[in-house]
Order: C-alpha cells, then structure tokens, then sequence
C-alpha cells in the first residue's frame, strides 16, 4: 500500500521518496525502513541516500543509472508492503540530557509557552515529560530533528530569521524541538541550552545520534549547565541507555 | 621536501575549498566545497591538477600570498587585479612563480569567488573527506595571515603557461520544478519568471538573496512546512516570501518552501553574481535538466580541451616601454 507516497524530483540527480507531506509518525518509521531496505539493495549508479522527517532522498550519476530505472525500481519497492505499518529499527539508544530552559538562555520561551497556550513553566514540563524520538539528522552534522510534541505545541516558524544562536541553543517549532549542532541562523525560536554537541571530534562516535533515537531532556539551573559547559564532559553530560 | 604557499595577508573570506564533502547529507552535511565549482574546475584543468585536491577561494577581498618554491599556478573565477612581484596577471590562465615570488590579489574586480590553484594541489589533512571550510558543518576555518599550506608535487613542471575562455553567461538562468514547485499558484510562480531580480548585498557561502519590486512569493502555508530536503540550488522563500538561492554551504533540511532548484550548470552565474547585477529565471522540464547534467569529471576533461596556450601576453613582458604602448588603454594591450 503505498497510494500516497510520492516520488519527486529534487535536482537533476536526485529523487525525493515522500510517505507524506504532513508531519507524521508513521511516515517517519516509513522513510527510514525504506532508506534501509534501498541502501541493502547496493544499486550501481545510486551514490548516496538520506531520510528526512517524512522522506528518503537519493542522488544517484544520471551517467551510470537512468532516473526511469531507479523510479521503477523504488516503485516496486513501495509496492511490496504497507512502509507506513513497519516497526522501528533494532538497538537505538535513549540519551538523557540536561538542558536549561528560559532566561538569557531561552529568550524566546515565553512566547513559544504563549503561542502553544500554556505557562513557561507548564512548556518545560511538557518538553520534558516524554522522551522525544530524532525523526531525521539534518541541517547541520548531527543535528536532530526530535518529535513530537503533543499537538498544540504546533507553533509555526517566526516571521524574521533570527540572524545568530548560539551552538547547543534547544529551539522550538511545528511540534518539534532541535538543539543546535553549531552557531546558525534559525527561523525557529531559542527555548534553551544544551552542553550536548551533536557533532564532537573529540569523541567517539563523533556523530553521537541516530535517527530512531530518544532523547529525553532533564531540566537544570542556569548554574548547572554553565558549569557542565565550563567542565565539557563527554556528551554534555548526557547518559545513555539501550531502549528496548 | 615539501613546498609550502605562505598565506602573508587574507581578506575575511578566504578558504582552503574542493569538490566538497560527499555522502554526508545522511547525517546532516552539505557538499559544501568551492562556491563557484565551474571556476574551481577550470583552475584545475589548467594545471592538470585531479579533481580530488585543493585550492585557496577568495570571496569579495583576496590576499597576499608568497612561494617559498618555483611554483604554477593558475588564477580563475572572479575577475580580479592580480600581480605577481608588481607585474599584472590575467584572470583565467595559468602563471608561473619564482621561488620567494609574491602574488599579491588586491582588488575583485567583477563577481565575487576568485580561485588561486597551485600545481600539485594544496594537501592540508582531509577531514570528513574533504579539505574545504564549511562553516554551517563545522569543518575548518578562514585563512590568516601566517598559514603554511602544503603543496602536492607537480607531476608537469615543463607544462607551458595556458588560458581558459571565461563561461558564457546568455539568457535567464535555469530552474527545474522540485518537491514544493507545485505549493505555488500558477499566478506566483509566473510572476517569478517574469521579474528580474537584483542581487542583494546579503551573500554569503550559504545562500544569496534577491531583491525585487513586489508583494512577495508565498504559498498558502509558509510557515507550517514540514521540513525536507534541500538541494544546492533550490530557491527558497522566507517567512516573508524572499527569495534566497541556496550555495554550497547550504543546510541540508530546511522547512521554507522551494520554487525549484537552479540548474547545477547555471549555479556559478549566482554565486558570481555582484551585488546590483539583474537576475531572471525561466523554468525548465526535469528531462531538459538532465540533458545539461554532466559530472564533475566530464566537466574537467571539457575545461581541459578548451585550454589554449597563453603566448606573449604584454602584462608579462618586463620590458613593455619598449613596445611604445605606454599611452594605450590597457585594455588594448591585453586584446594586442
């Protein structure tokens, strides 16, 4: 079953697989089920694959592999089962990571906790509450996308870019959350700060995240997280656990 | 022993840049590399460096730069003023340095991303696969004043002095639909291929923005997007419906709606565009965009067919009085 699945051009060597154009669970357990199941298919002339919050891209050399032949073979791979129905992948891992919410280093919490209808303090609870799944890895090395909030934290982006946040900024919009993998710009809004890097050379795996993922934040004083970012300890002083 | 090029003065945006950083957008990681990889290319083609090495981009303002050994060298993209020991170099061809020689890039002159290409290529250490600045990945950083860049051998020392003809740059620049095109009314993006564009001073290595007379090119839902990938290329619409071109260092994920993504072959044209210049696009079928793909490697080996040698250029010969062409336009003396 795959009636809704669209395959896009992005780019003259590349193609968007899209399970959906909403922001949706089981469209995100689609798209890295199928970027799995492509890269296992070790097609020549396919040179690179990624899976995004609802999608799978694929650049492929148009000199070696025709885009009618790869959209015949992704075709038939959507056909073979129901992508919106598979499980998640095996041996993910739940990080537990502090994080500072509001105040100089979430400047913007009132208005998102504003905009999504609830108190500052009632937002951090509900950022906090659940373990929140890295839908994609993008935008910068390591950064993830994570979901979802419940739906009335459906905040859209600000007007205006926000010309500079900081590295480990935890922003928020359209029910997700990010922390900052380096200094960049952001149309989202700045809730908080990590000690979290999302990209370490000084450490093993360099790139710490997965899609598939958890990462649940644990709520510390302005105090604690200048002291973890003062220390650095590995992963910004996030745990791990398998989740099983 | 290995040669070095000693970075004695840079401006703010000078990098070590290369093909960029493939496979990468799995986890987050733009191709990133040379702005303007045309120009890039042909600095190599002219040297006959490989594809995988490594060259100096100067955005905007160069820099000075001394061989500690007799060294090609090949200056391409950006139109620039360029002396070696105070005689004037031409853009698009390939020079030779004495050891301790000075090549001073003073001025850009039209466009913005100059290429200074070495024999043997620059062989900083590869990060990630690639040796190239990337701000937005965290790789690298710009050139100061006292770096050493180590220099790969030069397999064709004899190899005389050549030149490339500049790009041709006729008609609107090319756009083919992507994932969101079709978020657009009909009415939006017609009006998009109608107006012409100014390049807006805001540029950088991520993206360049258009200015233009008008109410703005939104969809019905700009800021409700899911986010999803994007291209090098793609031409996103901001919260309030400006349009940015998205260049090397772009994000990988962006959640602004797409109007389409700029032809590969086109995108040097945006990247070299001055701040001021007009810019029009025209919308192409994804078939009549893949008709103009061709790899890197294609792309070099045509540059390299089209070198010419470069013979008896005025600017090099020390004594030019004796010519009696002192009280001619220079630019008469480059054409005779």
């Amino acid at each position: 079953m795959s009636d809704d699945v669209e395959v896009l051009p992005l780019g003259p060597d590349g193609i968007l697989v899209r399970f959906s154009d909403q922001l949706s669970e089981p469209a995100n357990r689609a798209a890295l089920a199928f970027r799995a199941v492509i890269d296992a298919l070790n097609l020549p002339g396919l040179s690179e694959t990624a899976s995004s919050l609802t999608s799978v891209f694929l650049r492929f050399q148009p000199d070696v592999l025709r885009r009618e032949a790869l959209e015949e073979i992704l075709q038939k791979q959507l056909d073979m089962q129901n992508w919106h129905a598979v499980p998640l992948p095996e041996g993910r891992t739940l990080w537990r990571v502090p994080a500072t919410f509001g105040g100089r280093y979430g400047p913007d919490l009132e208005e998102s906790a504003d905009l999504a209808g609830v108190s500052p303090d009632l937002a951090i609870n509900q950022i906090c509450a659940n373990p929140l799944r890295v839908l994609a890895l993008g935008f910068a090395p390591g950064q993830p996308y994570l979901g979802f909030l419940p739906s009335h934290w459906n905040i859209p982006r600000k007007t205006d870019v926000t010309p500079e946040v900081p590295r480990g900024a935890v922003v928020a919009a359209v029910r997700q959350i990010i922390p900052f993998a380096n200094a960049a710009p952001t149309g989202w809004r700045q809730i908080g700060l990590t000690a979290f890097r999302c990209h370490d050379p000084t450490q093993e795996p360099q790139i710490p995240l997965s899609s598939g993922d958890e990462i649940e934040f644990l709520p510390v004083s302005a105090a604690e997280l200048d002291r973890l970012l003062d220390e650095s300890p590995p992963f910004g002083g996030a745990e791990r656990a398998v989740l099983t | 022993m290995t040669r070095h090029l000693i970075v004695e003065q840079a401006g703010p945006a000078v990098s070590v840049q290369d093909m960029g950083r493939k496979g990468g957008l799995g986890i987050g990681l733009s191709r990133g590399g040379a702005a303007d990889k045309l120009a890039y290319i042909q600095g190599l083609a002219l040297l006959g460096v490989p594809l995988d090495s490594a060259s100096i981009e100067c955005a905007g303002l160069g820099g000075r730069f001394r061989f500690e050994a007799p060294t090609r060298f090949a200056l391409t993209g950006a139109e620039m003023r360029a002396t070696l020991d105070g005689s004037p170099l031409e853009t698009g061809a390939s020079h030779v340095a004495n050891a301790g020689s000075t090549l001073d890039i003073s001025a850009i002159v039209k466009g913005v991303y100059a290429y200074l290409t070495v024999a043997g290529g620059i062989i900083t250490d590869v990060e990630f696969g690639g040796r190239g600045y990337h701000r937005t990945g965290g790789f690298g950083r710009p050139l100061t004043s006292g770096d050493r860049l180590p220099l790969g051998q030069d397999n064709a020392p004899e190899t005389p002095p050549l030149r490339l003809p500049s790009p041709l740059q006729a008609g609107p620049i090319r756009v083919m639909p992507g994932p969101q095109t079709t978020l657009f009314a009909s009415d939006v993006s017609q009006e998009f291929t109608d107006v012409t564009f100014i390049r807006s001073t805001r540029a950088n290595r991520q993206g360049v923005k258009l200015d233009y007379d008008g109410t703005g090119f939104a969809t019905g839902d700009q800021l409700n997007q899911v986010s999803d990938f994007i291209s090098e290329g793609d031409v996103q619409m901001t919260g309030d419906g400006t349009p940015y071109v998205l260049l090397a260092d772009c994000q990988t994920i962006g959640g602004y709606p797409r109007i389409g993504t700029v032809l590969p072959c086109d995108l040097h044209r945006i990247a070299q565009a001055s701040a001021g210049d007009p810019l029009k696009f025209t919308f192409v079928s994804v078939a009549e965009a893949e008709a103009s793909w061709a790899s890197d490697q294609s792309v070099y080996d045509a540059q390299k067919r089209a070198t010419t040698p470069r013979i008896r250029d005025p600017h090099e010969m020390a004594d030019l009085l004796s010519y009696e062409l002192i009280d001619r336009p220079s630019d008469d003396v480059v054409s005779g």
